[in-house]
């Protein structure tokens, strides 16, 4: 007993304070990719032939799609210009899957749910998760969100066994033919209304497996998504900021 | 090794000259096919001398004639003689439609289409049946006799997989695990135009072992090329697999605390995890180590300030995390639950062929870092941890030692990272050539093997994540014990669903 309160009373309160505050996120973190394609230079496409996903593209100027992104170097060790970087901006969530293409301006970032939505999940939201041809470390970044560093539940947010107590689901994975219908029958389960939300490139455009004929790309087309969160894996700090976002928790200080 | 030297074995006598290999200390490292023309499959066996720091490779062509009738190519299987090659053959078969004649328990390993559409011995694939589930399970009848089917959707935040149990009452008589639904068809990325593309696709073919595989897979391209990495780059790798292999060791022990219900070391162990995978953010701007190995070397270096940085944090996580052991393993409600529970025994684990700590519990002494010194564990001997009773607290016992001696491995190299660049493009692959590469991940062997054709080119390449060869071993675990004890000795393996679906 005494060893136990002794352990205790060294490993202290652990819980980050975000969002009151931002942890403090290494030099080398890639948070969001800044591009400028002002220094482009003409019919340069040294990033577009680098890019492992096809997610930059320079016709009709430089954009980046965060939703095949995969966070890798390529592009940046490509550029003679120097015209992509990544910066140390974890917030990466949008609500729809058009505004994560990058161009130039603001990342358009996730919104709240809707009025009518937010009245029932907004203040206790429990979540099934459902992992459907990912690595397993888009599932392992979501899971340490209970972890007592992050204490998910603080907000109201908790992941539940059954989907049938679950007021949506959390998809990560680039959607496996042979997880197809027991993803499919998982979301049924769920009662309405019932959100969705993609996490990691796998979920959101097949990743490192786009193309492949064993999946399908992600869960477009097969679920409607109410919440992207890019990254390969997203950190866990994207992860919560985007569901913090999503039920309007976030105060307007963090950004 | 040039591909014409592989010796080759006639179909009816491959089993027999591979299961001799056995008699001679190998163990069964990889056996695999590869289409070579039309009606021929290749298939190759790589036995694994551990004593003898030794790998014995050899092949047998497959003729889709050979059987001389109408039900596709075949031959003789190894797997009566040396259950260690089970899913290693179910695995030819679904991707070839090759026959492995008189395979005791012959079905789907994936469930997914062959190369060619060759039916697999068990019928032709069909997509409107495509659940991995949806298939003959053994039964065991009797009147009190009841089965559990559990999954793919399981109870928490992980991956997919059915499990379905026969059960007396509480007491599982027999498990079997049906896996694929995983499956990406990640192998056939690995030969994509884009060579980062591929490189990611090796790291994220078991994404939390992305260090392990990738080291494997750079070694195995490396010396396609008759490359050598530099001292320096095979040092940092060194210490990104053992972050790796810290974290999740960590992050398991914690889970299994919380899996006896002892919430304050699963509480503190699953918070270090984290502290571990920030370490690796640190060193390559990714917590899973993504993109921090390519062929050639390192993507990232390590400064003098940073290793400094990073040995003073350890230290401190050090003293944090052997506190939380040493608590974690002086609780008698603890132990009581480990102890006994799935054991597998060291003649079990050879004969199905298990790698890893999960094979070091039941006092198989294997670790490629030892057997096979490669890259940095040339220069630094991490000891082998091994246990004997291979039950629960053994692979529990053999995960808190191998945390320690990383721990020390990480001080020392941290402090002492040898001077040298850290990439240089490796050249052109050797034509015709076969070349593999091995690391020791935290569950146990990786393995990469890559050919080249007659212009030099990368042909193709097989991956293969260590769970192949221990998912069975969870499987036997779990005899005798109860249906309760199923969570806790699945954590003490924590086998990936990922790596093994491809």
């Amino acid at each position: 007993m005494l060893q136990i309160l002794r352990t205790r009373l060294h490993q202290g309160h652990r819980t980050t304070r975000f969002p009151l505050e931002l942890p403090t996120l290494p030099d080398r973190y890639r948070g969001r990719p800044g591009i400028d394609p002002s220094r482009c230079p003409e019919d340069c496409r040294a990033c577009v032939e680098s890019c492992p996903t096809q997610a930059i593209s320079v016709d009709g100027g430089l954009e980046l799609d965060l939703g095949r992104c995969l966070f890798c170097t390529e592009c940046v060790d490509a550029c003679p210009e120097g015209a992509v970087r990544y910066t140390h901006d974890h917030r990466l969530a949008a609500s729809r899957r058009a505004d994560l293409v990058l161009s130039g301006g603001e990342l358009k970032l996730a919104q709240r749910m809707a009025d009518d939505l937010h009245r029932i999940l907004g203040r206790a939201l429990h979540l099934r998760e459902v992992c459907a041809g990912s690595c397993n470390a888009c599932d392992l970044d979501t899971n340490v969100l209970n972890t007592v560093g992050w204490d998910l539940s603080r907000f109201g947010i908790q992941f539940v066994a059954s989907p049938r107590h679950a007021d949506g689901l959390v998809v990560t994975g680039a959607i496996s033919r042979n997880m197809h219908a027991a993803l499919l029958s998982t979301y049924e389960a769920v009662p309405k209304p019932r959100i969705v939300i993609a996490v990691g490139a796998c979920a959101i455009s097949g990743g490192p497996f786009a193309g492949s004929p064993e999946v399908n790309n992600g869960v477009e087309g097969v679920l409607p998504v109410d919440l992207y969160v890019p990254g390969c894996p997203p950190h866990p700090l994207t992860i919560l900021d985007g569901l913090l976002r999503l039920i309007g928790r976030m105060p307007p200080v963090a950004g | 090794m040039d591909i014409a030297a592989i010796p080759s074995i006639p179909p009816e006598t491959f089993a027999s000259h591979v299961v001799a290999g056995r008699g001679r200390g190998g163990r069964l490292a990889h056996l695999f096919g590869r289409r070579v023309s039309v009606d021929t499959v290749r298939l190759y066996a790589l036995l694994a001398c551990d004593s003898a720091s030794r790998f014995e490779v050899c092949s047998s062509d497959v003729q889709r004639t050979a059987s001389g009738g109408t039900s596709g190519p075949a031959y003789p299987s190894m797997t009566p003689h040396w259950p260690a090659a089970q899913a290693l053959e179910r695995e030819i078969a679904e991707q070839f439609g090759v026959h492995p004649l008189g395979h005791p328990w012959l079905k789907p390993l994936r469930y997914h289409a062959s190369d060619d559409g060759t039916p697999a011995p068990w019928g032709p694939f069909d997509p409107a049946r495509a659940i991995p589930g949806n298939c003959e399970f053994y039964r065991v009848e009797g009147e009190e006799v009841h089965e559990v089917a559990v999954g793919p959707v399981h109870a928490g935040v992980i991956e997919p997989g059915h499990f379905r149990f026969q059960c007396h009452g509480e007491e599982v008589l027999h498990l079997e695990i049906m896996l694929g639904y995983q499956h990406r068809g990640a192998e056939r990325l690995l030969l994509h135009p884009n060579a980062a593309r591929s490189a990611i696709v090796a790291e994220t073919i078991a994404g939390d072992a992305s260090i392990g595989h990738a080291t494997a897979y750079c070694a195995a391209l490396e010396a396609l090329a008759g490359a050598k990495v530099s001292l320096r780059s095979a040092a940092i790798r060194g210490i990104a697999l053992e972050l790796e292999r810290l974290a999740n060791h960590v992050g398991d022990l914690g889970a299994l605390c919380t899996d006896v219900a002892f919430l304050p070391c699963s509480a503190y162990l699953g918070r270090l995890r984290g502290e571990y995978l920030n370490l690796t953010l640190e060193i390559c701007g990714n917590r899973f180590g993504r993109n921090l190995l390519r062929p050639g070397g390192v993507r990232f270096d390590i400064p003098a300030a940073s290793a400094e940085r990073l040995r003073k944090r350890l230290e401190a996580l050090q003293r944090e995390t052997l506190e939380v052991l040493d608590l974690m393993f002086s609780q008698s409600s603890v132990l009581a639950r480990f102890e006994g529970v799935g054991v597998l025994t060291e003649e079990q684990a050879d004969e199905i062929g298990m790698v890893g700590p999960a094979a070091r519990a039941c006092g198989c002494r294997r670790d490629v870092r030892c057997d096979h010194p490669h890259g940095i564990f040339q220069f630094s001997h991490i000891p082998i941890a091994v246990e004997t009773t291979g039950d629960v607290y053994a692979r529990a016992v053999v995960r808190r030692l191998e945390v320690q001696r990383s721990l020390e491995f990480l001080l020392e190299w941290l402090g002492n990272i040898p001077s040298g660049n850290t990439f240089s493009r490796p050249g052109a692959m050797k034509p015709s050539a076969m070349a593999f590469g091995v690391s020791e991940t935290w569950r146990g062997e990786a393995m990469y093997v890559a050919f080249s054709d007659e212009a030099g080119r990368l042909a193709f390449v097989k991956a293969k994540d260590p769970s192949i060869h221990n998912w069975f071993g969870l499987a036997l675990a779990l005899r005798g014990m109860a249906i309760s004890d199923f969570p806790v000795c699945n954590k003490s393996f924590n086998l990936s669903y990922a790596g093994h679906d491809l």
